[in-house]
């Protein structure tokens, strides 16, 4: 915290300094006033969720509060519980993309998409040039698509209902985009062992090299609301800090882990597709706190729109499925008319791909941080354990310590800024 | 696409120079390196791993556990460590004989992200952890009678019929919901003197 400025100063400077940046300005006055006198009250319980909308989605916290102050803060979670590591042993490979779907459901195709890397890595299978880089689109999208979700509901806790909107309006026409593709909003089911589901349609490069030009502005019209707004700034400034450290020791990933100063990206560092070849910057936090978080979001955005708008450039011709007739079915045509084909097909649909045995970590750098998919194979064409490895699961598993001595007002704040999702905390 | 080099990750070397006869078999598949641990020595060689100089693989990437269909294999117990600063990766797995109880040292102490990493695997494999401060059920609800979900003789269905769980739900004791450390703030709850009207009632057990 700084030197002791008044409110009108705060709120009427944008808090610029001479170079032009936003300065960290405490909206209100940092010198503590003389403490409140104890009242010796007893600590208050009190519950938070699991229907309730600032725990985004069915989280229930236990707060115990003295007066205003959080004490102690023990996270709840087990309720959208579906087993699906459970059902993943009972499935073929491909069977198990709708359930990929279905865990971070913010951003499906990039689940999609990590699962397949797994068992493609598993199975020794290579990829088109075509479908690697439609994948990288595929994630980027996802990536804006579920950091426009944060932000928009990280700022409608916060009390910023426009952004809300802008934000929600931007999703919208992402998903206009990814249905006209796969023909889904949410659940996409977008990728196949070995392929996708669909090449893009005729005319679509040109719609989303369209968005991408235009959504910038979006971005930078939130940053005027938000950047300096001193509302915004003392609502997030310097809340739920996590040093680098504690941000290590508690394996947060993804812009949680960054926001902390760690340049950790599993796209810089095991690089996956062909990320290794893109011109963009990783942001990296300097405090910790929720601003921070709130930086490095947005700044994952535009590098998002760089790297998308470089893979349209570079989109090659040519198949989207491996020739490979064990793991990709043979076109409906062919099926009718080839006695071979039509046995591949059988084989597929009711043995599913084997797999050889042996087992595999694939961590991809999904939006909310490092999403691993650890496939075990027994050889059979159903995995022997299908691990998630959840980004939310562990970053909302550091609630406690970020929100514990803060206000109850700012365990909203820091809940939001976490960027959860129940449905992949609780698989 | 990139994959990652095949050859076996050079800590395995110094870990046997280091710990001898408790680092078992090590394998390469996939490009990463597995390397197995006697249950015993597991905490000790993960601990060292994180703070020797050399190694330092500060990062838990995750714990989980792995039951194989044959049922005489033992279970697994699988460490993914990362080195933030070497960008190295390892991954350590402990051994537990069937016919021995599933215990193994918790790391908790080691780095904070075990913990509700291990609580899940406890409440999904039923592997105890030995030294978890807090170590219940995180995904199913705390009094959950019908077993560990992803151990391989529980069926897909769950164990007992829906009337049966449905009956179950219907008889819990809500007290039973919150664990022993919320209830002692629940009970202060109680104890808090009535803002004008009565004192809220006690949650009791509820009516079928």
């Amino acid at each position: 915290m700084g030197e002791k400025r008044v409110l009108e100063f705060a709120l009427a400077t944008p808090g610029i300094d001479a170079a032009g940046d936003a300065t960290r300005v405490p909206l209100v006055a940092a010198t503590p006033g003389p403490p409140e006198p104890d009242m010796h009250t007893d600590h208050m319980l009190i519950n938070i969720g699991p229907q309730h909308p600032a725990t985004h989605g069915v989280l229930r916290l236990v707060v115990e509060l003295d007066g205003e102050v959080v004490v102690r803060v023990i996270p709840h979670i087990g309720y959208l519980h579906s087993g699906f590591e459970k059902l993943g042993e009972y499935r073929h490979y491909n069977q198990i993309i709708p359930l990929t779907d279905r865990t971070d459901y913010l951003s499906a195709p990039a689940n999609n998409v990590a699962f397949a890397l797994a068992a493609e890595r598993l199975m020794g299978i290579e990829i088109t040039p075509r479908c690697t880089v439609l994948r990288v689109i595929a994630c980027e999208l996802s990536r804006i698509i579920s950091h426009l979700v944060w932000a928009g509901t990280t700022a409608i806790d916060i009390g910023a209902f426009t952004v809300f909107l802008w934000m929600f309006q931007e999703r919208e026409r992402v998903y206009n985009l990814i249905e006209e593709w796969t023909g889904a909003r949410l659940t996409t089911t977008l990728t196949r062992v070995g392929g996708l589901m669909a090449d893009v349609p005729d005319g679509w490069t040109g719609r989303l090299r369209e968005w991408c030009e235009r959504f910038p502005k979006t971005l930078d019209e939130v940053d005027r609301m938000l950047l300096r707004n001193g509302i915004w700034l003392g609502r997030t400034q310097d809340v739920g800090v996590m040093s680098a450290a504690e941000a290590i020791d508690y394996s947060l990933s993804g812009p949680m882990l960054r926001a902390s100063g760690v340049a950790f990206d599993v796209r810089k560092d095991h690089p996956y597709l062909d990320y290794d070849s893109y011109e963009f910057e990783v942001p990296v936090g300097e405090h910790g706190d929720v601003y921070d978080r709130y930086l490095v979001r947005m700044e994952e955005m535009r590098q998002s729109v760089r790297i998308l708008l470089q893979a349209l450039d570079r989109l090659p011709d040519g198949p989207i499925n491996a020739a490979d007739p064990r793991v990709i079915l043979p076109p409906k045509r062919r099926l009718m008319s080839d006695m071979e084909s039509m046995i591949h097909h059988f084989k597929q649909v009711m043995e599913g791909v084997p797999a050889p045995v042996g087992e595999v970590y694939f961590p991809v750098e999904n939006p909310k941080g490092e999403l691993g998919t650890y496939l075990v194979s027994d050889g059979s064409a159903k995995p022997v354990r299908w691990r998630i490895r959840p980004p939310s699961f562990l970053n909302i598993a550091a609630l406690p310590k970020m929100a514990e001595g803060h206000l109850l007002s700012d365990l909203i704040a820091i809940n939001a800024s976490v960027d959860i999702v129940m449905g992949e905390i609780d698989r | 696409m990139v994959s990652a080099p095949a050859a076996e990750n050079p800590s395995v070397a110094t870990l046997r120079a280091r710990f001898g006869a408790s680092v078992g078999r090590c394998a390469v598949l996939c490009g990463a390196t597995i390397v197995h641990v006697a249950g015993d020595r597991g905490h000790d060689v993960l601990a060292w791993l994180r703070d020797a100089p050399d190694e330092r693989y500060d990062y838990l990437v995750d714990v989980t556990a792995v039951e194989y269909r044959d049922r005489e294999r033992p279970l697994e117990v699988v460490y993914q460590l990362r080195s933030l600063a070497r960008n190295a990766q390892l991954r350590v797995k402990i051994l537990l004989p069937k016919n021995e109880p599933l215990e193994v040292d918790s790391v908790v102490d080691l780095w904070n992200g075990a913990n509700w990493l291990e609580r899940e695997v406890y409440d999904m494999f039923g592997v105890r952890f030995r030294g978890h401060p807090d170590l219940r059920r995180i995904l199913m609800w705390e009094n959950y009678s019908e077993g560990y979900p992803l151990r391989k003789d529980f069926p897909l269905r769950g164990r007992f019929s829906r009337s049966e769980q449905v009956r179950r739900a219907l008889g819990a004791d809500l007290k039973a919901h919150y664990s022993a450390e919320e209830l002692s703030i629940a009970e202060s709850y109680h104890s808090l003197p009535a803002d004008g009207g009565a004192a809220p009632p006690a949650p009791g057990p509820r009516e079928r």
